[in-house]
């Protein structure tokens, strides 16, 4: 298939069976419309899977010559004055590897939802919508116009608000579902501003422009700066990621769609598509460089202090995309890409390993798990890979792409990037620091999960609250691993998120992403000790006190993360009721002052018309008066006009 | 010049335009004359009819467009797809100019189209009669091309608009219609001022001679502007001559609602674009940031006070006020891209809003309260309005790939490409309400489709009829459609605004 049919194809196969999936009546438990629906969403993501793969093989190469450029062409959708809307696609290898893994992340998601909402009765516009979502993200990987990335980019907060809120039973849902919808809009000011301004500026709205466009520094930092706000509301960056937690009131499947391959990444994936530009803003960088420092220690130390088995998962998201931000930001779009990548892989399969613990469960939380090893072989493994994944435990792929981080930072601080040194430094202890932290969480979700003695119906007998509880699945007597639907997609995604980190060795895979050579020098020993430091004083805090949570140790300090430094509260204060007195303020100004003004002009009117109407019935000798000034008053007039 | 072309003859063309007239009021004619029982079936056949026929005039669109050449500075002169020039009353200097141009022919099509879908819903005599002489002034409105008809037509409106809400409406109409007929009123005054002023500089009311560079005097051209536009921002309406709007929707019957929404606010916008900035360009370049302002002050204040509505219908027409500033500040701009997202978004407006009046008059229909305090977890008692209702607020909140997107995006980028630290800084703004609109109508969701179902909601039939699919599938799917294929209402309008503008650029 041409490049020229598979570029565009990609984005519009899901688009379209979700839109197809949206207009099918709803299944309300029909086993045919069910199977229809599925079988629609399946299809849909494993055809873009085909796709992806056709494009990984023979990618677009984008064009050096702006006059001469074979990509800018496509569907005219609108002209706009001087700016021609065109739907058209460029995927070069970058967006070919990233489209790969969000469609093998769609694919498993669809699979494995089949099997984990078969009693949901609105589970046909569920997989509508997650092919919708898909869609949008491969929208925004593999369109070379800027308003359609942004299309694809709101397209996207839809569907994750209407996903999140999808679980009716669950009082949170609704709350998160606006929470994560508007947390992102916010951030979504910035971006069509700042889209807006690169727009005006180039006069096109093609990527290739764009990019080769010389923007005078100001507006390009402007632009830039104004397009990180959307930025980090998408990839929940600090201060704009409080809705990433909340949304885990999502079904799990959906967690992983959000988590691994759409939605978070697009952040990620936007400013490495216009890497060209913040390559050439120091100021922006620097910017991208705090924020990430910061995201990746929220994220670690919160990650560490949650009960609910998803949060830790969704903080260690927040903490992660830090990485990805924070190599961006020290110089290493490829190291960013690399771990944007092996990330997918390895949340995808932890958010799936942990629907599977759920479904067995019936709770989120860890301190009703304990001693599930010996029940779920396949879940334990998971958990195991994608763990050591996350806390960078070599060999397992995770190890390999923060490595490039940590060695991209470590660059930096000797200077010579486009970011300052300082900034290399931060992004560089932040990260080395989170190394540690991540060990520790890590850990100790693995060990209270597992090991030890099975807290399910804990000291007072069996009528605990219960969490989460998304799946419609009656608790089962003894844990098992989940049926094979659940449990393929975990042993597919448990290959990448093991061995992608080799992939680096492999010259085309390291070509096409510019990737450095893989080297491990002494500079590997510094985040070994940390992640041995943390993982040791886990399973030393675990082992010491049995049926403890080693996040007590954390003392005091412990509510304080597990609320995410309470961020919420500021967020609260300072956004949320200052809207609300606004609101307040204008809807009073509008019932006293806009339309008393209208109301009075017409009682005013009505009484002056009284009046008058009063001044002619006047009695006798006051009338013949007023009669007589008025003859008088125009006799003068006439007179003084003559 | 182009005119001495016009053939005197009557061709198809010309019958076109006038039967886009003749069907609806005939119709209106026969629906007041026949008894109760069939009215129903001969309104919808003749807004048919009128549909049909406001679709045509896209078969006399030009293919392709000779861009013969012209000075800078100077645009081509206006080129309807089809017209009809009558003289009428000579002293007056009026002439009976119909016209179909890029700029009006969406709404035409759009007038069409609300009003068979009105017709066809609505089962009461009178209101069916009272929707076609509506029809007939909407129409009348977009097609004159003489500055004195346009005036005529645009006063049609009114007193059936008046016994629309005063005669079908809700509790308190008498009082919303006479502050509806009475505030439109006096803008009106202002619009007959206007338009005299400009005719009696002009020495003509014809808008194909008017239409571009002008060579009114600048003082003229101000008060004129000044005249018009706020004539026109009262019936669009700008924020703060916009408090009629409120109670007219709140009060008025479902159809009546839509076709307000729909139609005769677009009647504001369209004026403003065709006759204000048409006729005094200049006037309008020296008002253009008061004009931007004001509709940005409008988009902030419509979106903060839908946060503290507490009734589905006022939440929609003060939504509607913020929509509105949208297409305002694309028009302030002056530029080409910013009058296309202001057309499209007109469109947009016209098809969300009137959806969303569709579907919470079904609801404040069955379950007898609008009160968002009383309503709730519709989607477990009425899953296909629930799910409906969603698609409306996601559309009309501005979600990229329906149709509201174009218009405020677009309306943004306009303001950014202008430039300066005022547009810049109006842009911003725009683009926070832009935030805020998501806000409320996420609120109004979360209340009324999420959680567990009130009383009220279970009185709520579970399945929509077949008469309310009908009437709401159009504006679903043509929701879609724009939002993919914004050139299907923007095909045909540059050649048309640089006209207007009076600007040499070429695209």
């Amino acid at each position: 298939m041409s490049i020229d049919v598979a570029g565009p194809l990609l984005p519009l196969v899901p688009l379209i069976a979700g839109l197809i999936g949206l207009f099918l009546p709803p299944g309300d438990g029909d086993a045919t419309r069910r199977r229809i629906a599925a079988g629609l969403g399946v299809a849909g993501a494993a055809f873009a899977l085909l796709l992806a793969f056709r494009l990984v093989l023979d990618p677009a190469q984008p064009s050096a010559d702006p006059a001469n450029d074979p990509w800018n062409g496509g569907l005219t959708v609108a002209i706009f004055g001087d700016l021609e809307i065109r739907f058209s696609t460029l995927v070069d290898a970058a967006a070919a590897y990233v489209a790969l893994a969000v469609t093998v992340v769609a694919l498993c998601v669809q699979i494995y939802s089949i099997t984990y909402l078969h009693d949901d009765k609105r589970y046909a516009p569920y997989a509508a919508q997650v092919s919708l979502f898909t869609g949008a993200m491969l929208l925004v990987v593999s369109s070379s116009d800027l308003i359609f990335m942004l299309i694809g980019w709101e397209v996207m907060g839809a569907c994750s608000y209407l996903l999140i809120g999808h679980d009716r039973r669950l009082p949170e849902a609704p709350a998160a579902a606006v929470k994560a919808f508007l947390v992102t809009r916010i951030g979504d000011i910035g971006f069509l501003l700042g889209i807006a301004v690169l727009i005006a500026d180039a006069n096109s709205t093609y990527l290739g422009t764009v990019l080769a466009h010389d923007y005078s520094a100001g507006t390009l930092t402007a632009a830039l700066l104004l397009i990180l706000a959307g930025v980090a509301g998408k990839s929940a960056q600090f201060p704009l990621h409080t809705w990433l937690p909340d949304a885990m009131a999502g079904p799990t499947p959906i967690s992983a769609l959000i988590h691994a391959a759409t939605m978070v990444a697009a952040g990620v994936y936007v400013v490495f598509r216009l890497y060209g530009l913040y390559d050439q803003s120091p100021v922006a960088l620097a910017v991208l460089a705090v924020m990430a420092s910061i995201t990746i220690l929220i994220g670690a130390l919160s990650a560490t202090a949650q009960d609910d088995l998803k949060r830790v998962l969704a903080w260690s998201t927040v903490s992660q995309i830090g990485y990805m931000t924070g190599a961006l930001a020290v110089g290493s779009p490829a190291a960013a890409l690399f771990h944007l990548l092996t990330h997918a892989a390895f949340k995808a399969l932890l958010f799936l390993a942990a629907g599977a613990v759920i479904h067995a469960v019936g709770t989120n939380l860890l301190s009703r798990m304990g001693g599930l090893r010996p029940h779920m072989p396949v879940t334990f493994w998971s958990f195991a890979i994608g763990l050591g994944a996350l806390a960078g435990l070599p060999p397992l792929s995770g190890f390999w792409s923060k490595e490039n981080v940590l060695t991209a930072a470590a660059h930096a601080t000797e200077g010579g990037e486009t970011a300052p040194v300082w900034a290399g430094w931060l992004v560089w202890l932040a990260a080395l620091l989170s190394v540690g932290i991540t060990a520790w969480y890590a850990t100790r979700l693995f060990l209270r999960a597992f090991f030890g003695p099975s807290r399910a119906h804990g000291p007072h007998g069996p009528a605990w609250a219960v969490g989460f509880d998304d799946a419609r699945y009656e608790v089962p007597d003894s844990p098992h691993d989940p049926p094979g639907p659940m449990r393929w997609p975990l042993l597919l995604l448990a290959i990448p998120a093991a061995l992608l980190g080799l992939a680096a060795f492999a010259p085309g895979f390291r070509t096409s992403l510019e990737l450095d050579d893989p080297h491990l020098g002494v500079a590997v020993a510094l985040p070994m000790l940390l992640l041995a430091t943390g993982a040791g004083t886990a399973f030393w805090l675990w082992w010491a006190v049995p049926g403890a949570d080693p996040a007590l140790a954390l003392g005091r300090a412990g509510p304080f993360l597990a609320a995410g430094f309470r961020l919420d509260d500021v967020q609260n204060r300072l956004v949320v009721r200052p809207a609300e007195a606004l609101a307040r303020l204008a809807t009073a100004g509008d019932t006293r002052i806009v339309d008393a003004a209208v109301m009075g002009t017409g009682t005013g009117t009505s009484r002056a018309g009284d009046a008058l109407k009063e001044a002619h019935r006047l009695p006798l000798p006051a009338a013949a008066v007023a009669v007589c000034a008025a003859a008088l008053l125009l006799g003068a007039i006439a007179w003084w006009g003559a | 010049m182009y005119r001495d072309y016009v053939e005197p003859a009557w061709s198809a063309p010309q019958i076109l335009l006038i039967a886009l007239l003749v069907v609806p009021a005939l119709g209106a004619l026969l629906v007041a004359l026949l008894p109760a029982a069939r009215t129903r079936l001969v309104a919808t056949a003749f807004a048919a009819v009128t549909f049909v026929l406001s679709v045509l005039p896209v078969l006399a669109r030009p293919d392709e467009f000779s861009w013969f050449a012209y000075d800078p500075g100077d645009g081509p002169p206006m080129l309807p797809w089809i017209e009809l020039d009558l003289p009428w009353v000579t002293s007056l200097r009026l002439e009976f100019h119909l016209g179909v141009d890029g700029v009006s022919y969406p709404l035409i099509v759009l007038t069409g189209l609300l009003t068979l879908l009105c017709c066809a819903y609505t089962k009461k005599k009178g209101l069916a009669a009272l929707l076609l002489v509506l029809e007939v002034g909407v129409l009348g409105t977009f097609l004159a091309l003489d500055l004195i008809l346009f005036f005529l037509f645009f006063e049609v409106v009114l007193l059936p608009m008046y016994a629309v809400i005063a005669g079908w409406g809700g509790a308190n109409r008498r009082a919303a219609a006479r502050k509806f007929v009475l505030y439109t009123l006096a803008g009106s005054v202002l619009l007959l001022l206007g338009v005299l002023v400009v005719v009696t500089e002009a020495g003509t009311g014809d808008l194909v001679t008017l239409t571009g560079p002008s060579e009114l005097p600048l003082t003229t051209q101000c008060i004129a502007f000044a005249l018009l536009a706020l004539a026109f921002a009262v019936k669009a309406p700008l924020w703060p001559l916009h408090t009629w709007l409120p109670d007219a929707h709140t009060e008025a019957p479902t159809v009546g609602s839509v076709i307000l929404a729909g139609v005769l606010l677009k009647m504001g916008t369209y004026g403003l674009i065709r006759v204000a900035v048409g006729v005094a360009p200049d006037g309008a370049a020296w008002a253009s940031p008061v004009l931007g302002i004001l509709a940005t002050v409008a988009i902030i204040a419509g979106a903060l006070i839908c946060l503290r509505q507490t009734e589905l219908k006022r939440l929609i027409a003060y939504s509607s006020v913020g929509h509105m500033g949208f297409v305002l500040l694309g028009v302030a701009t002056l530029s080409v891209t910013g009058i296309q997202a202001a057309l499209v978004g007109n469109i947009a407006h016209g098809l969300i809003t009137g959806l969303l009046f569709f579907l919470v008059g079904a609801i404040k229909d069955s379950a007898g309260t609008g009160s968002l305090n009383q309503l709730s977890g519709l989607r477990e008692t009425a899953p296909r309005l629930a799910g409906l209702l969603g698609f409306a607020a996601i559309a009309s909140l501005g979600l990229p790939g329906l149709a509201g997107f174009w218009g405020e995006a677009f309306a943004v980028v306009a303001a950014v490409q202008r430039g300066g630290p005022l547009w810049l800084t109006l842009a911003v703004v725009a683009a926070i309400g832009g935030a805020l609109t998501a806000a409320y109508f996420l609120r109004l969701l979360r209340r009324v489709t999420h959680g567990p179902a009130t009383p009220e909601a279970h009185t709520l039939p579970p399945a929509v009829t077949g008469i309310q699919w009908l009437a709401w599938a159009p504006l679903v799917l043509l929701t879609l459609a724009v939002g993919v294929a914004p050139s299907l209402v923007l095909g045909d309008t540059i050649q048309p605004l640089i006209t207007l503008l009076g600007v040499g650029v070429q695209p």
